[in-house]
């Protein structure tokens, strides 16, 4: 196990800001071990710091892990897998890109994405904003869900992969597909395979075929409009305004039980 | 060092050591048999090359892979090299893990059978490591096999195969873990930084690099058994598993080879050789065989690559390779080449990195991998089931996001 440096932490000007420094290397030229980086967000956290700024982050996972205070947490570098999996409350800004699993299951905060995020971004969300400003991959938004006022939305600047929104059970994903041709999709296959609650809206061409089981096209409606306005507008507020072109298009869940009979017909 | 005067006292087609009466294995009642129980991970795989041509140092790969140490448990790692031999380039180098001085010599006695043994040599490790023991000798021969009349031996690559498959499944205490030209293979029981620092990569220089770190769920940990799996100079770093392992193997082992590794991996190396090297098949045509879409998706497609899609399911329908799954796969010939893929559900994650201005490219599990090499390379993701392929010369042939078998016929 390796060592903290001396100079890791520099507890900067007020002790309400931290800065953490992960830029060390072991021998072989691996990085500060994650329960290391955790553990000294943790104990800034429990000494009231509002304020942390992770420098020469790559690839510590689980950085601010069901931390349950609303704290900021800027971070610079690549954050490994589980970016702010089980949170409950901190603004998490990215510069760089995120790896796979960011905001797995989080309650509610909000993580900006100065880049990209990759697969299962948003996986089992309950609460809370993810906004990327650049493109992500597979399984985004998989099994979403949300119960009475808590309703996830993750806001992409550029394209989706396949199985976007699979399983999903609620809330919202927008995929603006900025810097996409208008001849090509901004998302893959079997969009919403699954899906039996809550709304994904696209910002290009999508063709029915694209869909998977269970989902459907719908059209957009005023209330729609209003919330993609204000998303697209908190969208702009943090990586600058984006283009207007083109129509959204809706899908939505066929009904709240997709593989009702498809498996067991026996009736519950 | 090995002395050479004794004879072997093991002989080819001969079995040592297998357990076939099962009831004789330990049995447990309440208590928890021994062995990893509670640990969670999976492999980490990273590659690299110079689309030029250019060589790269072996620390780098090392370091690219030594980062992701979430993915991996001590119990087995590896790296290839590809472009390794310009001096040697027409002969075969076939890498060796020998337990003992007998097991040597009844390979050196297999090989001077079939052909010519031109150079021999210990493969450099380091004496100072932290790898527990046992650690096997390493040992490289560069082979030409002889020319022959027989057909059966008249084509080099399969005399090569014959020879390796005879080799791991009958010499006990020898394995063959690596058998292409110009490249070689460097793993062992340990951990991705132990494994670089045992073979003191930074002296290699190599065109391509591909890697792996592994965290074996349903086998054994041993040297012979870490990734790549290499066979001619396909190599296969796979972090995954192969669900239709059953299927599979029977299919490599009805077209001669003989699985010897324990573990589902290896039956993708000998899958690569069936549908490329005996097959013809173009490489992203294979790989398609191998993630083959849905007939839902087949639908999608115009006529000419519907039938191509619904005829190599049907044909391979053997080679499909079911679980997750994202592998990366070197060859070494006609030119250097990578190729990177994951399923068709893309349940293993897999990203690509490219930096124009020096003309690498990377793959990696993880983007933290690529960005410890590299911090301007442009990076993206592979779509389910698509592979990216990369040539020395060429450049990046595929991106793994087009539409299948885009440019598959323009291929060598």
């Amino acid at each position: 196990m390796m060592s903290m440096s001396s100079n890791m932490i520099n507890s900067a000007l007020a002790a309400s800001e931290t800065v953490i420094d992960a830029t060390g290397k072991d021998q072989y030229g691996r990085p500060i071990d994650y329960k290391i980086v955790n553990n000294e967000i943790r104990r800034a956290v429990s000494e009231g710091v509002k304020n942390i700024t992770l420098t020469g982050v790559m690839g510590q996972r689980y950085i601010a892990t069901a931390v349950d205070k609303k704290i900021n947490i800027s971070i610079n570098g690549t954050p490994g897998n589980n970016l702010g999996a089980f949170m409950d409350g901190p603004f998490i800004e990215v510069f760089g890109n995120a790896q796979d699993m960011t905001g797995n299951t989080m309650s509610s905060g909000e993580i900006i994405v100065h880049g990209n995020a990759w697969d299962v971004t948003g996986l089992s969300m309950r609460g809370g904003k993810i906004f990327v400003k650049g493109n992500t991959g597979t399984r985004v938004g998989i099994h979403m869900k949300e119960f009475g006022q808590m309703s996830p939305h993750i806001v992409i600047g550029g394209r989706a992969g396949d199985y976007l929104g699979e399983y999903m059970a609620g809330g919202v994903i927008l995929v603006l597909g900025e810097n996409i041709p208008k001849q090509i999709s901004p998302v893959g296959l079997s969009i919403g395979s699954g899906i039996h609650g809550g709304r994904i809206f696209i910002r290009g061409k999508v063709n029915a075929n694209q869909l998977g089981v269970g989902a459907k096209l719908e059209t957009v409606n005023d209330d729609d409009l209003k919330l993609i306005n204000e998303l697209i507008k908190e969208y702009e507020s943090w990586f600058g305004s984006s283009s207007s072109e083109g129509d959204f298009v809706k899908v939505v869940p066929f009904s709240s039980r997709p593989f009702r009979g498809h498996f067991d017909s026996t009736p519950i | 060092m090995v002395g050479k005067s004794e004879a072997s006292k093991h002989c080819i087609g001969e079995l040592c050591g297998e357990i076939t009466d099962f009831s004789r294995l330990p049995s447990y009642g309440a208590a928890r048999p021994p062995g990893l129980s509670s640990i969670m991970g999976g492999c980490g795989i990273a590659g690299c090359m110079d689309l030029n041509g250019g060589k790269i140092r072996g620390d780098k790969i090392a370091r690219m892979l030594s980062i992701m140490s979430e993915r991996e448990n001590g119990l087995g790692s590896g790296y290839v090299a590809y472009g390794l031999f310009p001096d040697h380039k027409d002969e075969y180098c076939l890498q060796f893990f020998f337990d003992n001085e007998e097991s040597m010599f009844a390979v050196e006695e297999c090989l001077k059978k079939r052909g010519e043994i031109t150079r021999d040599e210990c493969v450099y490790t380091t004496n100072h490591t932290d790898i527990p023991l046992p650690h096997p000798m390493v040992w490289r021969y560069f082979f030409v096999p002889k020319s022959s009349s027989n057909p059966k031996y008249k084509d080099p690559d399969q005399c090569i195969v014959d020879l390796v498959m005879n080799i791991n499944f009958s010499i006990h205490g020898a394995f063959c873990i690596s058998s292409g030209k110009d490249m070689a293979v460097f793993k062992g029981n340990g951990f991705s930084y132990q494994i670089a620092d045992y073979y003191d990569l930074s002296r290699y220089k190599a065109q391509m690099w591909c890697s792996h770190s592994r965290f074996p769920t349903n086998t054994p940990g041993w040297w012979a058994g870490a990734h790549p799996i290499s066979l001619l100079d396909w190599s296969v770093c796979h972090n995954g598993e192969i669900t239709s392992y059953g299927v599979n193997r029977k299919f490599v082992e009805m077209n001669g080879y003989k699985c010897t590794l324990l573990t589902d991996s290896e039956v993708i190396t000998y899958t690569w050789d069936i549908l490329v090297r005996k097959h013809g098949l173009p490489l992203q045509v294979a790989a398609f065989a191998m993630a083959p879409m849905y007939y839902r998706d087949m639908e999608l497609m115009n006529d000419h690559n519907r039938q191509l899609a619904q005829q190599l399911r049907i044909t391979y329908k053997e080679a499909f390779l079911n679980g997750p799954f994202s592998i990366l796969v070197g060859r070494s010939r006609p030119e250097i080449t990578m190729l990177a893929m994951a399923d068709r559900k893309k349940l293993r994650p897999l990203i690509i990195g490219h930096n124009e201005d020096d003309g690498m490219i990377y793959a990696a599990s993880e983007e933290c991998a690529i960005r410890i090499a590299d911090n301007d390379a442009y990076t993206w993701v592979t779509n389910p089931g698509n592979p990216m392929i990369a040539r020395v010369g060429e450049g990046i042939i595929r991106y793994g996001t087009e539409r299948p078998f885009e440019g598959a016929f323009n291929e060598q």
